[in-house]
């Protein structure tokens, strides 16, 4: 048994040994992301049901969706993803000030993401009377598929907002390891809290990588009509 | 309140210091990490649920004594069978053999010091806690009376009850299923003693590793689809409302695709201690181990396949129902497998009739009988007649009752020296058994009657004519209640009053009996390693002590 | 304790009408689902039993005489274990092909079905013949004929239970159901509401009443006059101004309804659609999820103006209109 391990930074005393709890936080993170997949797609499903009954409702909803700004919260988000696997490496090849860097710059890219999100699209959508159960206007120019457009963004808001719910959080966790790493907590032998939590972050990143497409990407807006 | 810990020289002569007196004070229960205090303070809180929901049921069955209702009126009484439902389905089935067994067993009997993460242990739960305090809030805020399915739309539109607090109870506690699986997944993967591979371990731990796969793919959609329904009756958007445009059916998909799952939730741990208690009083390996290893297996996997055997009466396509007809009856094989399987252990064994086994043997004949009629229900031509009748209600009272309780039974029953150090008396807890054996069934098997004969099921009056076999079915349940109350009382009075217990009551086999009793904080001094199969009676003498 | 006081004196008191065992059989399926249901009890019963006493006989046979007793040992048995995985497979497959073969029998209603609507709201069953006669919480039907009834909710889902003829059906708001049978005993019969749906939900009873064809005739015609479904369909029709734009020449603003039921149109999204019960509803509710191609989308929905009964009747009527050539204008 590997006595030195007992007394490794960060070693759980219910582990024989690092590596097994090196393992043990692995496998653990992969199952969670599990169950958020299966999370995500109950919701899914309910939302694709709904899409393929109420077509002509979500393609108005569709359109009315800033694929500027969803297109940009995308780049700023596969940074992120990019910034957080560079903290990592930092951290595998020792370099503290790297690795809080990097760390700090995922965290900014996130709340960029937010910030987007919240004051020019939600703010917006507010503003303009598209939130159910605020004060949503129906506009006579949509006809009669304008009835299902509120559920258009029942959806709209729930994924995004259960997606900014999982961001938080994970911006929340990237405080705690910023802390860790700048009183280098982390060494080449040690930095499994980085790896667990970047899987996390890249799970959030593709799962934004599906609501995109699926929200704001509806019935050829730009192919003239297609269908 | 502190938390003072024990001077060793202060003890008792005699006494030990364990994971009972190691440390002392409210706040070492409320905030400690030990998997056994958890799975002590899980048993409270699931005890409490189960008195409360069957409580419930005492009113239901005393009501119906009369075609009119004797009891409540008929507002009440949807209500009480809602909460009935609600309170026992999440509250103490789902939970109960994996957050009170499984989280004191599971790394006792794979030689590890606690689970993998035993902070997200003590976290899950403050979740069923929470949980069951929004459950609870809403039983004394008036009730819920939508049936614990909450069928749209009357959940989501109609109701006029709280529907909210319920739903949302419910959801916080799915997190804790999920958390507590996740927990038990990682640990039997990566926290196995040296030398025991995956077919040396404990059957208990095949069923409990099998009931974690569910709790990690199936408790998220009934999340989400609580969750659905809550904006649904808030916002009103047409998700689940077809006046709006919503389909009602698609609550039911989303629902049972969950639900269905959740009831191999509840029996599969029973298995699991089936297969401990079988062995340990035949004192005999278990018959084709690996047989009933993957049958648990393949029935956390078929199970999730089957869904649609609820609904076969809401106009689903006639193939549709053929292939979860078919899957359904798929899924009653491995079930069956495993029931010869135990009783091919008893045969050239050594049997006692200590009360953990006649729970047992109890379990094996009635959950046949449950399961067996399952294929009244898999049957397409048969289930039209029978659905929506007290038939299911019977059915999955005695899988659930029949079989799941009463493995809960005896496996507390078979680990409560080891959990608390103490005896019971086995008199008091043999005619326990006896007696809900007895009640169970007087209370149950007239209602596979009165629901062949049509009786519907959520009725609060009836017609005459079903008076006697509701009447039985009645008294049934007063002798079922009375027999449940025996254990409560003589398990505590053990507690404080009962002799002490040496490590191998039982003469058992099992890395938790290596251990004293209780066992210390850290379970084993050494952690063992592993050399024997499993349940290797024949080749060395056990003794008890 | 004190139930098991009432059922001893309920018990003797009635105990010449012992509770029966079998519910009535009245109906042409119910002989063919009693066969498959006894032969399910059967099964129950043999294994049950079986297991019980090999249970209770290794239990005695294997009685732990000494403490120090070394149990015999079995081996694993290969051949054993086939054996009772795949005979309960076999029986589990014969069961199944029995049962959906049924099934299959079961829900198709034979053509030249008399046809009766059923209406299910909280907390009563309102009955509609096409001859124009209504029920509430009562159906009376004719012996040895086909019976399909077409079923739909005004509210939540409710469910349409005939124990005596081992029908069932879920009423569900927002769509049509429809279940079939045939009547073979004249008699009094249970209709239950099987689906949980509030408050009263209990009390959602009815009955059935068989008749002799010649009786149920009678029955039609007796007490005041009513107008047919199609004929109340109609006054309903012409009533909300649907005749204005559905003139039957074809040169109103919507086409014309002649000979529409049962045709296969296409609609403006290119999809194809069957014109039939479920079809109309959606037009009347929900006109522009279904607009014909060539049309303009400019039919007013209907919703709130009428109520199931209605709709039904206003499908009767569309059913009834003949199947004359239909004029060019929207081909």
């Amino acid at each position: 048994m590997a006595i030195h391990n007992a007394h490794a930074p960060g070693f759980a005393h219910q582990f024989e040994d690092m590596e097994q709890q090196r393992e043990a936080g692995s496998l653990g993170m992969w199952i969670f992301l599990l169950t958020e997949m299966m999370f995500f797609g109950g919701l899914f499903a309910t939302y694709i049901v709904y899409r393929a009954l109420y077509l002509p409702s979500f393609e108005i909803g569709s359109h009315l969706l800033e694929v500027k700004f969803g297109a940009l919260n995308t780049t700023v988000l596969i940074a992120s993803s990019l910034t957080m696997a560079l903290a990592i490496h930092s951290a595998q090849i020792g370099k503290r000030s790297a690795q809080v860097g990097f760390l700090i710059t995922t965290m900014i890219l996130g709340a960029a993401f937010l910030a987007i999100k919240f004051t020019f699209e939600w703010r917006h959508d507010y503003v303009e009377h598209l939130v159910p159960g605020f004060g949503f206007l129906i506009r006579p120019e949509w006809g009669a598929p304008g009835a299902h457009v509120p559920m258009f963004f029942c959806f709209y808001f729930f994924m995004t907002g259960l997606h900014a719910l999982h961001m938080i959080i994970g911006i929340g966790i990237l405080t705690v390891l910023t802390v860790m790493a700048h009183r280098g907590k982390f060494t080449p032998q040690y930095y499994s809290p980085l790896e667990v939590s970047g899987l996390y972050w890249h799970f959030v990143d593709i799962v934004w990588i599906f609501l995109f497409p699926l929200l704001y990407l509806i019935g050829g807006r730009y192919a003239g009509g297609g269908h | 309140m502190s938390t003072a810990t024990l001077d060793v020289h202060e003890l008792p002569a005699g006494s030990r210091v364990n994971y009972l007196n190691a440390q002392y004070g409210i706040k070492s229960w409320l905030l400690t990490t030990d998997h056994k205090r958890i799975a002590l303070l899980y048993l409270g809180s699931i005890t409490l649920m189960f008195f409360v929901g069957g409580f419930f049921a005492v009113l239901m069955r005393l009501h119906l004594i009369e075609p009119q209702g004797a009891l409540v009126q008929p507002e009440t009484y949807n209500k009480l069978f809602t909460m009935h439902g609600v309170i026992m389905v999440f509250f103490f089935l789902v939970p109960s053999i994996p957050a009170t067994l499984g989280n004191f067993l599971v790394p006792m009997m794979i030689g590890a010091r606690d689970l993998a993460f035993p902070k997200l242990n003590l976290l899950s739960w403050y979740i069923y806690v929470i949980g069951a305090i929004f459950t609870l809030y809403a039983v004394i805020s008036g009730g819920v009376d939508t049936g614990w399915t909450f069928y749209t739309p009357y959940s989501s539109s109609f109701s006029h009850t709280s529907v909210i607090p319920t739903a949302l109870g419910v959801f916080i506690t799915g997190f804790s299923s999920i958390l507590t699986g996740l927990n038990f997944v990682v640990t039997i993967h990566k926290m196995r003693a040296p030398g025991l591979t995956w077919f040396r371990l404990p059957l208990f731990i095949w069923a409990i590793y099998a009931t974690s796969i569910i709790f990690i793919l199936g408790t998220p959609v009934i999340a989400i689809t609580l969750f659905l329904l809550f904006l649904e009756r808030v916002l009103h958007i047409g998700i689940f409302d077809p006046a709006i445009g919503g389909d009602p059916i698609l609550f039911q998909h989303l629902f049972w695709f969950y639900s269905h799952p959740a009831v191999y939730i509840m029996i599969l741990p029973g298995m699991g201690v089936m297969s401990e208690l079988i062995t340990c009083f035949s004192r005999k390996r278990i018959f084709g181990y690996s047989f009933v290893a993957f049958s648990s297996l393949a029935i956390a996997i078929i199970s999730f396949l089957v869904w649609g055997h609820h609904m076969f009466v809401t106009g689903q396509s006639i193939y549709a129902g053929l292939v979860f007809s078919v899957l359904s009856f798929l899924v009653a094989i491995p079930s069956a497998v495993k029931v010869f399987n135990w009783t091919a252990t008893l045969h050239k064994g050594s049997i006692s009739y200590d009360a953990p086994m006649l729970y047992a043997l109890g379990f094996i004949g009635l959950f046949t009988m449950g399961g067996l009629t399952g294929l009244f229900l898999a049957s397409l031509a048969t289930d039209v007649h029978l659905n929506g009748t007290y038939f299911i209600v019977a059915h999955f009272h005695y899988i659930m009752v029949g079989g799941a309780v009463m493995a809960y039974l005896g496996g507390i029953h078979f680990w409560w020296p080891k959990i608390t150090g103490r005896l019971y008396p086995d008199g008091w807890a043999r005619f326990a058994a006896l007696v809900i054996f007895v009640g169970f069934n007087l209370t149950f098997f007239p209602q596979f009657m009165l629901g062949y004969l049509g009786m519907p099921r959520r009725y609060a009056v009836y017609p005459s004519e079903f008076q006697v076999l509701n009447v039985m079915s009645s008294a049934g349940a007063s002798i079922l209640g009375i027999g449940y109350l025996i254990p409560l009382i003589y398990l505590t009075w053990s507690m404080r009053y009962g002799p002490t217990a040496g490590p191998n009551p039982w003469g058992a086999k099992g890395l938790e009996w290596t251990t004293p009793s209780p066992p210390p904080t850290e379970n084993f001094e050494e952690i063992p390693v592993v050399t024997e199969e499993a349940y290797d009676y024949a080749h060395s003498t056990v003794t008890r002590g | 304790m004190m139930g098991l006081l009432q059922f001893g004196s309920v018990f003797f008191s009635s105990a010449i009408q012992a509770p029966q065992l079998r519910p009535e059989a009245a109906s042409s399926i119910a002989e063919g689902v009693d066969h498959l249901y006894f032969a399910l009890t059967f099964i129950t019963l043999f294994f049950t039993i079986a297991i019980f006493s090999t249970i209770f006989f290794f239990m005695v046979k294997y009685r732990r005489r000494t403490d120090d007793e070394t149990p015999g040992e079995t081996e694993e048995n290969l051949p054993l274990e086939l054996a009772w995985t795949i005979i309960p497979a076999l029986i589990c497959a014969g069961l199944f092909l029995w049962a959906s073969s049924l099934y299959f029998e079961n829900s198709r209603p034979p053509s030249a079905s008399t046809e009766i609507f059923v209406i299910g709201k909280q907390w009563m069953w309102h009955i509609q013949h096409p001859e124009g006669v209504r029920e509430i919480n009562e159906l009376h039907v004719p012996l040895g004929v086909p019976v399909q009834l077409t079923m739909t909710s005004e509210d939540v889902i409710h469910d349409f239970y005939i124990p005596a003829f081992r029908v069932k059906k879920d009423v569900i708001p927002g769509r049509y159901s429809t279940l079939w049978f045939q009547a073979t005993k004249v008699g009094t019969y249970h209709l239950f509401c099987a689906q949980y749906c509030g408050a009263d939900h209990a009390e959602m009873l009815g009955w059935v009443y068989v008749m002799s064809p010649a009786d149920y005739e009678a029955w039609l015609s007796s007490g005041s006059p009513n107008q047919t479904m199609v004929q109340i369909g109609e006054k309903t029709f012409n009533k909300l101004g649907c005749s204005s734009c559905h003139v039957s020449d074809g040169t109103g603003r919507g086409p014309s309804l002649a000979g529409a039921y049962g045709k296969e149109e296409e609609l403006k999204t290119g999809e194809k659609r069957l014109v039939d019960e479920a079809f109309i509803r959606q037009a009347i509710i929900t006109p522009n999820s279904v607009v014909l191609k060539n049309y303009p989308p400019i039919m007013p929905t209907f919703r709130g103006q009428v109520n199931e009964e209605q709709v039904l009747q206003l499908i009767a009527y569309v059913k009834s209109l003949g199947s004359e050539e239909r004029n060019s204008n929207g081909k």
